[in-house]
């Protein structure tokens, strides 16, 4: 077993004449903190579109854990163990935190459950839904949400919003997990409580994080290594204090 | 009093049908116009099943099994290669298949109507009968109540229920959280379906006969329903619904009875040019 989680082969894709991406390569070893970052416009979401099927690549592969997920659909890519949040929160908004949370568990094999037996209310039905909800809980506590989840999913505050959509992308039990923009909006106070939350899951569910981030602070302080894109294509990759004053890195973001 | 109970019968009827429009539109984002036809298809099997076995019991098993499928057919061969197509596209071939089923129904059963069978009868009920309420009006209020407690049961506390809300809501996010949407439309199409049988039922009750355009009238009708309580509100359908069944009734028992299909439709218009989103619809914000 080699030990990379996700491998992108020469990944792009083109909009008409825009090539959004290019030669893309990333390589990420199982449970690292990986960094993506670049200007506005540089492709990072566009990445991420790719890695979870919402856009098919117009060239180039990639991997995870070894297996070619290129041109496979969303939620297949999502079973196969790669989940997203929103650079724009998109929640379930009518619905519950925990019911939020709930969605993400649907695929779960421990909780599988026919719709029959839902609808005639058998005692399956009962036990399923009383461990999903548990399960939803136990994910809850880990991002403090524990207590409003009964509350309507737009009815919180923004922070706890993005803490949200970590959760329920948690749920669907991912080996790869993609963040965009997580700390967007959120206050000095919030975005270290977000730090610490972010490492503990990478610890405790050995999962591998890959984030797109403006805040340098975020980054510097969470992430190991990085990739930095510019106009679709890779202008510096690797370890973060180097790449950060990587002379091309900040003549991309500053200007001369 | 016998009127309003009248009319709520009736209007558990529409808002049965209500809800499966209302569903389909809120999950697959289409306007399913063949769905009034697939209560004729429920009618004709009621029909036929009753002929063959003369047992009430399965010809109603009949109606559901074969609707239920029928709706998930029509989904998979008319309305799934067209997902991503414009909307008018959708709603065109939609309907066409309504268009078809009625001309299937018109080739195999011929136009007349055609009386359901004597073994299609309630049994009086003695007690209620002679307060002047048949005894069809109180089956299907009840029957109506008990269904569209357990869809709303089963929709807020089950975890398809669940998946159908999140697709409803925003169905990209819902497909990257690995809910398979394909399946859930097919799952729609089958309750709504399922619903439409049981509202054939109902209906053959107070009118025992089958015609090929026999799911026109109420489907309208229920459309309209669906659009007042506001489309894709599933609350909103069974307030549209039983609020068309009261006034229809009550219009039918007035002077104004010669007049109860305008007043039904312009209810419509009045509601909608007051509150545009339906009764109980929600306010999009556009996006800026």
């Amino acid at each position: 077993m080699s030990d990379i989680m996700l491998k992108t082969e020469n990944l792009g894709i083109t909009f008409g004449g825009l090539k959004a991406a290019q030669d893309v390569n990333i390589e990420i070893k199982k449970k690292q903190l990986y960094g993506l970052i670049g200007p506005n416009g540089a492709g990072k979401t566009t990445i991420f579109n790719l890695l979870t099927g919402v856009y098919k690549p117009t060239s180039g592969k990639f991997y995870l854990d070894g297996e070619d997920l290129t041109g496979k659909k969303q939620e297949a890519i999502n079973r196969r163990g790669i989940a997203r949040t929103f650079q724009n929160i998109r929640l379930f908004n009518n619905m519950t935190v925990v019911r939020n949370v709930m969605v993400g568990l649907h695929n779960n094999p421990e909780f599988k459950c026919n719709p029959f037996v839902s609808a005639f209310r058998l005692p399956r039905h009962f036990k399923v839904e009383k461990a999903m909800r548990e399960r939803a809980k136990e994910l809850l506590r880990i991002f403090d949400l524990e207590d409003e989840r009964n509350s309507l999913a737009c009815n919180l505050p923004y922070g706890k919003q993005r803490k949200l959509e970590i959760a329920r992308a948690l749920a669907t039990n991912p080996k790869l997990l993609l963040l965009d923009e997580p700390a967007a909006g959120m206050n000095p106070q919030e975005t270290e409580e977000l730090m610490d939350t972010i490492r503990f899951i990478n610890k405790e569910f050995d999962l591998t994080i890959l984030l797109i981030e403006h805040d340098m602070k975020l980054v510097g302080g969470i992430c190991e290594e990085l990739t930095v894109l510019n106009f679709g294509k890779v202008l510096s990759e690797g370890e973060t204090k180097v790449v950060l004053n990587d002379p091309e890195v900040i003549k991309a973001y500053i200007g001369d | 009093m016998i009127t309003l109970i009248d009319g709520l019968s009736l209007g558990s009827i529409y808002a049965l049908i209500a809800l499966g429009y209302t569903m389909v539109y809120g999950i697959a984002k289409m306007l399913n116009f063949a769905h009034g036809d697939i209560i004729m298809v429920g009618a004709y099997a009621i029909m036929v099943t009753l002929a063959a076995t003369v047992s009430p019991i399965a010809a109603i098993i009949a109606a559901i099994v074969i609707c239920t499928i029928l709706g998930i057919l029509v989904e998979k061969l008319a309305y799934k290669p067209l997902r991503g197509a414009s909307p008018l596209a959708v709603l065109i071939t939609a309907i066409g298949v309504s268009y078809f089923l009625q001309g299937l129904a018109q080739l195999v059963f011929g136009s007349q109507p055609k009386p359901v069978g004597s073994a299609w009868k309630l049994p009086a009920i003695k007690a209620i009968n002679d307060i002047g309420i048949t005894t069809s009006a109180a089956v299907t209020l009840i029957c109506g109540i008990i269904i569209m407690v357990a869809l709303t049961l089963f929709i807020k506390y089950t975890k398809t229920g669940s998946a159908m809300l999140a697709v409803s809501e925003d169905r990209g996010a819902a497909i990257l959280m690995g809910v398979n949407v394909n399946k859930i439309i097919s799952i729609t199409f089958a309750i709504g379906s399922a619903l439409a049988a049981f509202a054939g039922m109902f209906y053959l009750f107070q009118i025992p006969n089958t015609e090929p355009t026999l799911g026109a009238m109420p489907g309208i009708t229920a459309f309209t329903a669906a659009v007042i309580g506001g489309i894709g509100s599933i609350p909103g359908a069974m307030v549209g619904g039983v609020l068309l069944g009261v006034i229809e009734k009550f219009c039918l028992a007035s002077p104004l009875a010669p007049y109860t299909v305008a007043i039904k439709f312009s209810l419509l218009i009045v509601i909608l040019l007051v509150k545009p989103t339906g009764l109980l619809g929600k306010v999009v914000r556009e996006k800026v």
